[in-house]
């Protein structure tokens, strides 16, 4: 099967121990995470994970049920690029000297619609905030310049483009139904 | 005002909360506020105390199965706690309800390497249903709770608790708590009307149902349920190991046992059949066999609690979520009645295959050693069919399945998804308490009930009536077969010296007998069913038997071998 890049977006209450859980679902079936970013949300109390993997859809959806199936795991879900806003962020120390020398790096950084945070007479430090192959092109044309001390990139966040997160209206529509229940009891 | 108490006497309170009479367990270092507090609730709280926490935690599931409650453990930290690992990823596996209760060193020693610290909540995360560490005598009521509920609702499973040494001595004001709603876990999921439509379409319109009945028809309660729907249906019925007795043996539409050593009639049917609807099984490779041969040509209805089961193993056309005592209920009421005489009919061509070439020799072979599908035959009528029946792993389970007959419902305890040997001894024990007005049997062999012997103790002090049956072979000889049919005879540690089990029953002073014929046989069934209290009977089979028929590993479902 075709093998896709899937954003997944989990929803979990905020307990300890969770993200072993959650990663294991995909050690288990021998995938590989490719990023990971673990926040909170929207939503008082509700943890928030973005996960990347490459796989095919089938896996994806027994996946994304086996993390659901966590007790504490609200909802999980999975997306392909087209249907979520996306960024990562990344961060290059470059050494100062070598920028002043080169003046092409300052036409990069500029061209990249990056931005300098940080200047000493040692290194400088670039942020980058964008899409992976943006980040990645602009680290390979630094590279080249020769400049580059040290690199990270982080995961990657994602917004989905519906309005609410579902996830809120799942709890309380679950809510609801729950006390219906108590009252249809008495 | 609210009363002030320690925390391990509101887990005594909170247990008893929770309908708790029964538990299994074995006292040590950071449990000891609780076994101290256990003191004064014996009168409420029976605790069995086993010879190692493995059989603690297989007792606990022993009762549970045949019960249909939750199972309780209750062990210290480290090497207590890691004793009952085998019997919570047992749990899990199988579906059954327990909760381990497990000591741990105070919180202010938590990460430091402590005596007998072990981080037991990263160690049974992926093995149970739910793992949670209580830090502060507040939390016992809820924790407790908590566990009992996610224990037993939705699909069942293991929950750990992991409970901190000085949350057992802290005083807490003590208030029950009752959990009967998690955000988060959604344990009944909801079915959609339009699936069941479906599902009623496919199944008026077929012409060679088959209906695979899963262990989820016995958590759900749903005998009668699926009764009225294969009857009304007409449909015949296939059962995996473990939902062996979710349907009565002598029922008309029940044709036998899914699997690689199952029945030959439903498996081979399984691909043939027009319309599969699976109730509450998880279509395991044991089941299965290939794959991607697997019921093709059916279109497949699945009818299960968990959505994590849909489309796992196998794709399915149509899922049915929700418990099946409400989803074969409703199926039923909006299905045609229907009658598919030829169809079940032409299952007999089978049944006579595998009763010529297999059956008529395990169960009349004449002269020779005797077999175990004969001794667990002669158990099973001399019990009327009424006993339950709990299995080792083997050959002796595979026949003994087999061969048995079921007339209740959770008649049947064996470890179907790990393959645990060792575990008919304790869980025979559990089951003993979980039903103590019915007769338990268990079968064992050579090889696994050398595996939780000690519990030979638990048999003794206890008076525990259980009936164990050695199937002797003086060998490990599920492994011994496939050393014959796949590694050219070679047997690689699989003949094994034995004890005198005699001498072993004699020095737990367990009444037992040791028969070789068919006559001795009878009699030492007659002896074992009207000694009162526990009894070891030690068949000597045949030593090179074999559990057939049989898919080989990799066949597809409907090639099975009927001698090897
Ligand atoms: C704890 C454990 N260890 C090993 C095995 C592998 N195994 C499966 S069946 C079997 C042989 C069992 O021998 P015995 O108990 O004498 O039963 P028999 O097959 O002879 O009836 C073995 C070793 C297992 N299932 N469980
Ligand atoms: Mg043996």
């Amino acid at each position: 099967m075709e093998k896709i890049f899937y954003t997944l977006i989990v929803y979990s209450e905020n307990i300890a121990g969770l993200l072993n859980q959650v990663t294991a679902v995909f050690t288990r079936r021998q995938i590989n995470i490719e990023s990971l970013n673990v926040s909170a949300s929207s939503i008082a109390g509700v943890h928030k994970y973005t996960i990347t993997v490459w796989t095919d859809e089938e896996t994806i959806q027994k996946v994304v049920k086996q993390i659901e199936k966590k007790i504490d795991v609200i909802q999980a879900h999975y997306f392909t690029d087209d249907e979520i806003f996306l960024q990562e962020t990344a961060l290059y120390k470059l050494s100062t000297p070598e920028l002043q020398a080169n003046p092409n790096v300052s036409k990069i950084i500029r061209r990249y619609n990056a931005r300098i945070v940080e200047v000493n007479t040692v290194y400088s430090i670039v942020e980058k905030t964008g899409m992976t192959e943006e980040i990645i092109s602009l680290y390979k044309e630094l590279q080249t310049a020769g400049c580059v001390l040290q690199y990270v990139r982080s995961g990657r966040i994602a917004i989905t483009k519906s309005c609410v997160e579902r996830v809120s209206e799942f709890m309380s529509d679950r809510e609801e139904k729950y006390r219906q229940a108590k009252l249809d009891m008495r | 005002m609210k009363e002030v108490i320690t925390g391990a006497e509101a887990l005594m309170r909170s247990l008893e909360n929770e309908g708790v009479k029964t538990l299994f367990g074995y006292p040590g270092g950071s449990i000891m506020p609780v076994f101290d507090a256990l003191y004064d609730h014996r009168d409420k709280l029976n605790h069995i105390l086993v010879r190692h926490e493995q059989g603690a935690a297989h007792a606990a599931q022993g009762f549970a199965r045949v019960s249909g409650e939750v199972g309780v453990c209750l062990v210290t930290s480290g090497p207590g706690a890691t004793n009952t690992i085998t019997g919570i990823a047992d749990a899990m596996i199988d579906s059954t309800p327990i909760v381990v209760i497990a000591g741990q060193v105070g919180t202010q020693f938590l990460g430091s390497d402590a005596f007998q610290e072990v981080d037991l909540v990263g160690v049974t995360q992926p093995i149970s249903k739910w793992s949670y560490q209580i830090r502060r005598a507040e939390d016992v009521a809820w924790a407790v709770s908590r566990a009992f509920y996610i224990a037993r609702s939705g699909r069942p499973g293991p929950v750990v608790l992991d409970f901190a040494k000085n949350a057992q001595v802290d005083k807490v004001e003590y208030e029950p708590a009752t959990v009967d709603f998690i955000r988060s876990y959604v344990p009944v999921p909801e079915t959609d009307e339009e699936a069941i439509s479906e599902a009623v379409r496919l199944i008026d319109a077929a012409q060679r149902p088959l209906v695979l009945v899963g262990q989820g028809v016995e958590l759900g309660n749903a005998r009668s349920e699926l009764l009225s729907f294969v009857e009304k249906a007409d449909i015949p019925c296939g059962c995996t190991l473990l939902g062996l007795s979710a349907m009565p043996s002598a029922h008309p539409l029940n044709k036998g046992m899914l699997g690689m050593h199952g029945n030959l009639g439903p498996n081979v049917k399984t691909n043939e059949c027009d319309v599969l609807i699976a109730v509450g099984m998880r279509f395991d490779d044991r089941v299965t066999g290939r794959l991607d041969t697997y019921a093709r040509q059916a279109k497949i209805i699945h009818l299960d609690i968990d959505p994590a089961e849909i489309n796992k193993n196998v794709k399915v056309d149509v899922a049915i979520l929700g418990n099946c005592k409400e989803t074969l209920a409703k199926l039923t009421s909006r299905i045609h009645a229907a009658q598919h005489t030829m169809w079940i009919k032409s299952f007999g061509e089978y049944e006579q295959i595998e009763y010529d070439n297999v059956i008529s020799k395990e169960l009349f072979p004449g002269e020779g050693p005797l077999r175990m599908g004969e001794v667990a035959r002669a158990v099973s009528d001399a019990t009327g069919e009424e006993a339950i029946l709990v299995t080792d792993v083997g050959q002796n389970q595979l026949l003994s399945a087999r061969y048995f007959r079921y007339k209740h419902p959770r008649s049947i305890v064996t470890s179907g998804g790990l393959g645990t040997m060792g575990f008919a001894m304790p869980a025979g024990i559990g089951a003993t308490f979980g039903r103590p007005d019915r007769t338990v049997c268990a079968f064992m062999g050579d090889g696994g009930l050398q595996m939780n012997l000690q519990e030979l103790g638990t048999i003794m002090e206890q008076q525990a009536p259980l009936k164990m049956i050695l199937l002797n072979n003086n060998y490990l000889g599920n492994v011994r077969q496939w050393q014959a049919m796949f590694f050219n005879r070679r047997y690689s540690f699989t003949p094994m010296m034995n004890p005198d089990y005699m001498q072993i029953a004699a020095a737990y002073g367990i009444p037992s007998c040791r028969v070789m014929t068919r006559e001795e046989l009878k009699e030492g069934i007659a002896r074992m069913l009207s000694t009162s209290g526990p009894f070891l009977l030690e068949a000597c089979v045949i030593e090179e038997g074999n559990v057939l028929p049989m898919t080989p590993p990799g066949s597809s479902v409907n090639e099975m071998l009927l001698e090897c």
